[in-house]
């Protein structure tokens, strides 16, 4: 990794360097919200960028899984027919300004949809036409990524940047990240920058309120599958998705095919699914393994914490707490593992 | 012409007779039939419309599907509505009136002889407990929303068409709300039934910043108790909540438990 510093005012230029593409950053989304609240969107001018953003309602998921994509159309002619592809990634898109839980939850998905037996293009198409600009946060009272350790990303971004006040801190970690680092007025770091560079992670470290303890917790969800606990939340649960709508690693989705109302074409649709929906687990023939609210919840955790925990050694959630914040019923992933967790105190 | 003049993918596609039927309604969904001008010669194209009061002046009687919009609130749509039930092959119910009463059974709450006198006075007026169509006779498809959304209605009748099934969402609002990319209604300081109420409508009014009102009815298994509780929790009254519960008719079952 390389390391630069470049002035405060050194970063317009950084954004109209790479404005010249499409660029998606943290924005505000409704001044008129009794909290201030933030979201990513396409951005055309600098002054937009809120970069001092908490968090985001939504990930920035929408752009390489969006919610509804299609994946491909038929033509049909006289006896014949065509299939049309489109992997729907016309452009190159700047993402500036993108927390590490975010950057660490495209790694994630990346294990799954680009590193697996069956890539999925239309992902890989997305994700390989992105640049990232990343930048360091300040947690928040849902944040627990540091509990996941997905506080600090290591790979998957182009360049980082750390507000150290009059400066940033800029990791590069691309060729292209070099080439554009090399364009504007840069330093390389001093003793200085390194000692505030390490006061701000050690500041961040010391914020974080919101934790889960990991420990074990594969085989405590295997001992606590019969728990009260799952009822219980259930039991607040809406089985809307909103969760796995707002979750940045959330990535099961469905299939339809619908026929043109000319019936001279027809075309199949992706569409995100979340497993706390109702039919999620419904087969043909009208079966539901699944028809309880408590038990969509539950395999949303056995899925996040322990599937993706035995199959790729890290769990599949980041930590951005979004879910929680989202969730009109209150659900947070801490609350709800410390309660399985408490339950196997108990047994004790 | 011969019925049978279209196929897909080698398949003979039928075009069905068409009819549609109104009952006490505003006739807000058969407009809606109607308003898509860039699709409607296609629509037109699938289905061969036989009656069609607010489109056309012929009026024919041999169809195969009948669509039936509003509510029953008088003795002789009763007696219309059965005469449809004999011929159609397929009754579809359109829009909250026909599937649930609509906003016309917010007179159920009054007094029937209290709900003729305020309106009409002490004109003799023929009016009877409003129902939906499904309590006269047996409904095949229940098309939802108050009015139905266009885009939905051409997916289900080029279905029907087809001979595919006929699927409504299982899930409720929010999932569209969130592809919408919208922020919560509630983080707005407005109610909204949308956790509860069956999407479809792609989130049609809280993509405009207004909270759901359920005219799309509950959606299957819908956490009512819980959305009282979060009502309470965002300072709403029980009275704003019912009001909207109670709008369309769809949530009527679970009203008791509400009162509770």
């Amino acid at each position: 990794m390389l390391f630069r510093v470049i002035a405060r005012n050194e970063l317009e230029n950084l954004y109209d360097m790479l404005a010249v593409n499409h660029v998606v950053g943290p924005v505000s989304r409704g001044d008129d919200t009794p909290t201030p609240m933030f979201d990513f969107d396409f951005v055309y001018d600098f002054k937009e960028l809120r970069l001092d953003f908490p968090s985001t309602i939504h990930s920035l998921k929408r752009y390489v899984l969006p919610p509804k994509e299609r994946f491909c159309t038929f033509t049909i002619q006289d006896n014949d027919w065509q299939k049309d592809v489109d992997l729907n990634a016309h452009k190159p898109i700047v993402y500036f300004g993108v927390h590490a839980c975010d950057i660490n939850a495209l790694n994630k998905l990346d294990k799954v949809l680009s590193g697996s037996v069956y890539p999925d293009p239309y992902y890989a198409a997305k994700r390989k036409n992105m640049f990232v600009v990343g930048i360091n946060c300040n947690p928040q009272p849902y944040c627990f990524c540091h509990s996941m350790g997905t506080d600090s990303a290591l790979h998957g971004f182009d360049m980082f940047l750390t507000d150290l006040g009059d400066d940033y801190f800029v990791e590069i970690h691309s060729a292209q990240a070099f080439d554009c680092i090399n364009k504007l007025n840069s330093r390389e770091p001093d003793e200085q920058d390194h000692i505030r560079f390490l006061e701000i992670t050690d500041k961040k470290l010391k914020k974080f309120t919101s934790h889960v303890d990991n420990t074990d917790l594969t085989k405590i969800l295997d001992l606590e599958f019969q728990s009260e606990s799952w009822k219980e939340w259930g039991k607040k649960c809406f089985s809307c998705g909103t969760c796995a709508a707002v979750c940045p690693t959330c990535y099961c989705y469905g299939i339809t095919e619908n026929v043109d109302m000319d019936l001279q074409g027809a075309s199949k649709i992706k569409q995100l699914y979340s497993c706390n929906l109702l039919d999620f687990a419904e087969v043909a023939g009208g079966h539901n393994f699944r028809p309880d609210s408590y038990t969509r919840l539950k395999y949303r955790y056995y899925h996040k914490h322990r599937g993706f925990v035995e199959a790729f050694e890290e769990p599949l959630c980041v930590g951005c707490g979004r879910c929680g914040e989202a969730c009109l019923a209150g659900i947070t992933v801490p609350e709800v593992i410390a309660s399985v967790r408490d339950k196997e105190n108990n047994n004790e | 012409m011969s019925p049978v003049e279209r196929s897909y993918l080698g398949v003979p596609i039928n075009k069905p007779k068409v009819a549609f039927f109104e009952m006490s309604s505003c006739e807000g969904c058969q407009l809606q039939m109607l308003n898509n001008e860039a699709s409607l010669l296609d629509f037109l194209s699938l289905v061969e419309v036989v009656n069609f009061r607010e489109a056309m002046t012929e009026k024919g009687h041999d169809y195969q599907i009948a669509f039936v919009e509003g509510s029953i609130t008088r003795s002789d749509e009763i007696d219309r509505l059965k005469k449809i039930r004999k011929q159609a092959d397929t009754l579809v119910a359109i829009g909250s009136c026909a599937c649930f009463g609509g906003v016309n059974q917010l007179k159920n709450r009054f007094e029937l002889d209290w709900v003729k006198k305020e309106v009409y006075g002490d004109y003799p007026i023929d009016t009877r407990k409003v129902e939906p169509l499904s309590a006269h006779v047996t409904v095949d498809l229940e098309i939802y929303g108050c009015p139905i959304k266009k885009e939905e209605v051409e997916r289900i009748v080029t279905n029907l068409v087809l001979g595919k099934s006929i699927e409504h969402p299982k899930y409720p609002i929010c999932v569209e709300c969130k592809e919408n990319h919208n922020v919560c209604l509630y983080d707005l300081g407005e109610p909204c039934l949308g956790p509860v109420t069956r999407a479809g409508c792609d989130s049609w009014c809280p993509s405009n910043r207004l909270g759901c009102w359920g005219c799309r009815g509950p959606v299957d298994e819908a956490n009512v108790t819980q959305l009282k509780e979060i009502m309470a929790q965002h300072n709403f009254t029980m009275e704003q909540m019912l009001d909207r519960m109670e709008c369309f008719g769809g949530f009527s079952e679970y009203i008791t438990e509400m009162k509770k």
